[in-house]
Parts: structure tokens; sequence; C-alpha cells
């Protein structure tokens, strides 16, 4: 049923082995796909090194430096990909950057430098990716971003990394709108909290993920599995007929209003 | 477990994480000015050893963790309170 053979799809945000993008890779590669890999460079090659590593068995037919403040950087990705590949038909967005210090405390003391940052490297780059993926999804194609919850209600301490995730989300129905056109489906998935190198910047993620664990209607939180499982499914042919969504995978917290762990005790 | 067996594990750990030589990764030795470790490396070793020791380490107290030693104290007494 979910056959992604024959599909090109380039994944960026791979840290390490605790990477949402990670849990997405390793999903889109057991349906088929061909993939390209994209990591943040830094001075040493710590990271091109650590990444290389780890998905060295994926067998990506791709690999390249993507530091999406780099206009220059962008633009010989996909051309890049528009080399090897020809068409793209997935691109999988999975990048925010906020500072530590604008994760914690009061969110009326976020700087305008920290505020700008977060929402150029969290929310604008989906658009100017979008932008780039466009003429190579001369087939149609799917785009997924990864949101959360903390974008439409308010999460302490999560700041204005839910600023960023609001303005993420609205670029998801924006771009759905436009690129539908091309038969290109823009969604988001909205993951429960993970502990990955990315959510530990966030103040007291480990009460976070604990309060889900009691509240959530499944009495857990989720795996990287779980959302590239959901990341699949939005690539593939079975979700034709969604575009421009935010589809949570959170174990159903969302739903919750009072927990219904208290209201039984 | 005895706090030469956490010492043992730690150490493993950390030359795996930090790509260091073992023979470096002696009790009084610093993470960030002795082993080279940045601020992501620190995160990612806070994150192995609550995986390889099942115990949770909250900012505050990953703060507080500077040296091999340091790492080895906080973990035996976690390890010991959940016996």
């Amino acid at each position: 049923m979910l056959d992604l053979t024959g599909k090109n799809a380039l994944v960026t945000g791979i840290a390490n082995n605790r990477s949402i993008a990670w849990g997405i890779a390793q999903q889109l590669h057991k349906a088929g796909a061909n993939l390209g890999i994209t990591y943040l460079p830094d001075d040493k090659g710590k990271m091109e090194k650590k990444v290389a590593e780890l998905v060295e068995p994926l067998q990506p037919s791709l690999f390249l430096p993507l530091n999406v403040q780099d206009e220059a950087q962008v633009h010989s990705t996909f051309e890049a990909v528009g080399n090897t590949w020809g068409t793209l038909d997935s691109l999988i967005h999975c990048l925010a950057f906020a500072n530590r210090d604008d994760l914690t405390g009061e969110f009326s003391s976020t700087s305008r430098a920290g505020f700008t940052t977060a929402l150029d490297i969290s929310a604008y780059s989906l658009i100017q990716m979008a932008s780039a993926a466009k003429p190579l999804m001369t087939q149609g194609g799917s785009i997924v971003t990864l949101t959360y919850l903390g974008g439409v209600k308010v999460i302490p301490n999560y700041n204005v990394m839910g600023i960023a995730k609001a303005a993420l989300e609205m670029n998801v129905r924006y771009l759905a709108s436009e690129l539908g056109q091309s038969n290109i489906r823009v969604n988001a998935i909205s993951a429960g909290p993970i502990r990955t190198l990315a959510s530990s910047a966030v103040g007291g993620i480990l009460d976070m993920i604990h309060h889900v664990e009691e509240v959530a209607p499944l009495r857990r939180t989720v795996s990287q599995t779980e959302v590239g499982n959901t990341a699949a499914f939005l690539c593939s042919d079975l979700s034709s007929g969604i575009t421009g969504q935010v589809i949570y995978v959170d174990a159903g917290y969302e739903i919750m209003g009072m927990s219904g762990a208290q209201a039984s005790s | 477990m005895s706090e030469t067996e956490i010492f043992d594990k730690v150490k493993k750990i950390v030359t795996d994480q930090l790509g260091v030589e073992s023979g470096k990764v002696v009790p009084e030795a610093n993470f960030a000015n002795d082993l080279g470790a940045d601020s992501l490396d620190t995160v990612e070793l806070v994150m192995a050893l609550e995986e390889e020791f099942d115990i949770e380490i909250p900012d505050e107290a990953a703060e507080e963790i500077a040296t091999v030693q340091s790492a080895v104290d906080y973990i035996s007494n976690k390890v010991a309170a959940s016996a």
C-alpha cells in the first residue's frame, strides 16, 4: 500500500540518532524512497562526519551541506537536486532555531535579534525552500514540515519558538493554496514533545514530556518512528487529497481540556 | 552498581561521544576544558548518560556536571535512590 519506490525525497534537519528527521528518513527509506540528506555544516566538519556515518545504511544518493541562512547554499543544494535527480517528489523541512536565552524565562524580554533569527530560520526557511523546490516538482510533490502545539496554545518556555511555529503553520496554508495548482501538497506534522538535541534547549522539556504522559489519551508520548510513519503517509499517494493541514501526532494530547487522570482521582 | 562500574560505563560513553582517547577520561577531566566538548556535545553526552543508566538528568543538574567525577557522583546518587 504505502510505496515510495522511485520517489526522490530530500530530508533536512538530521543532527543525530534522536532527531525526528532521522525517524522520518528511516521510514521513507523503508517505504522505498530514494533519499537526499542535508546537514548543518560547522567549522570543524563534526556534523558532516557524524550525520554521514548515521545515514550511511540508508544509502542516500545526495548528501549536502545546508544552512538556510546562506542563500547561495540553498541555491546550490537545489541545483544539485536538479542535476542529480531531475525531479523532486518530497521535501522534508525539519529546521528550527532560537537562542537558548529566548526559550526560558520571560517572553516579554525576547530581543528583536532573537525574534528575527527564530522567525527567519524556523519559518521563512519553508518559504525559501518551497520556492526552490517548486520548479523541480514537475510531477507534483509533497512538502512536509514539523510544528508543535506551542504555535497554537501557550506552552511554558516555548516562547518565541511558539510565534515562529504559528508563522510556520500559516506558511503551510498560504503555500498549499498557491502550490496546489502545481499538484504540490504542503502539510505540517505537529508532534508531541520528544527528547532531541533541539528540544533540550527548551526549558523544562522533561516536565513537558511527563505532563503529556499523564494527560494524553494514549498516556504516553510519541516516537520519532511514529512521526516518520505519518511523514511517509503524507509523502505517498495515500494522502493525495490532503493539503494545507496540520496533522497532530501527539498521542491525542491536543484534544484535552482537563486531564482525565485528575478527574477520576 | 558499584562506583567503579559506573565510572567504566561513563568513561566508555565519554570516549565514544567526544571521540577522545580513553586515557584522557580521568575523574578530574573537565568536559569542556580538557576534553574539548562544545555545548552541543555536552547535551548529547547528557542524553547518552540518561539512556545508558535509565535515569533523567534535569537541566539544572546537567549544568552542574562539568567533570567526569561529577557525572559519576550524580549517577551514583540517582541509581542508588531508584534501587
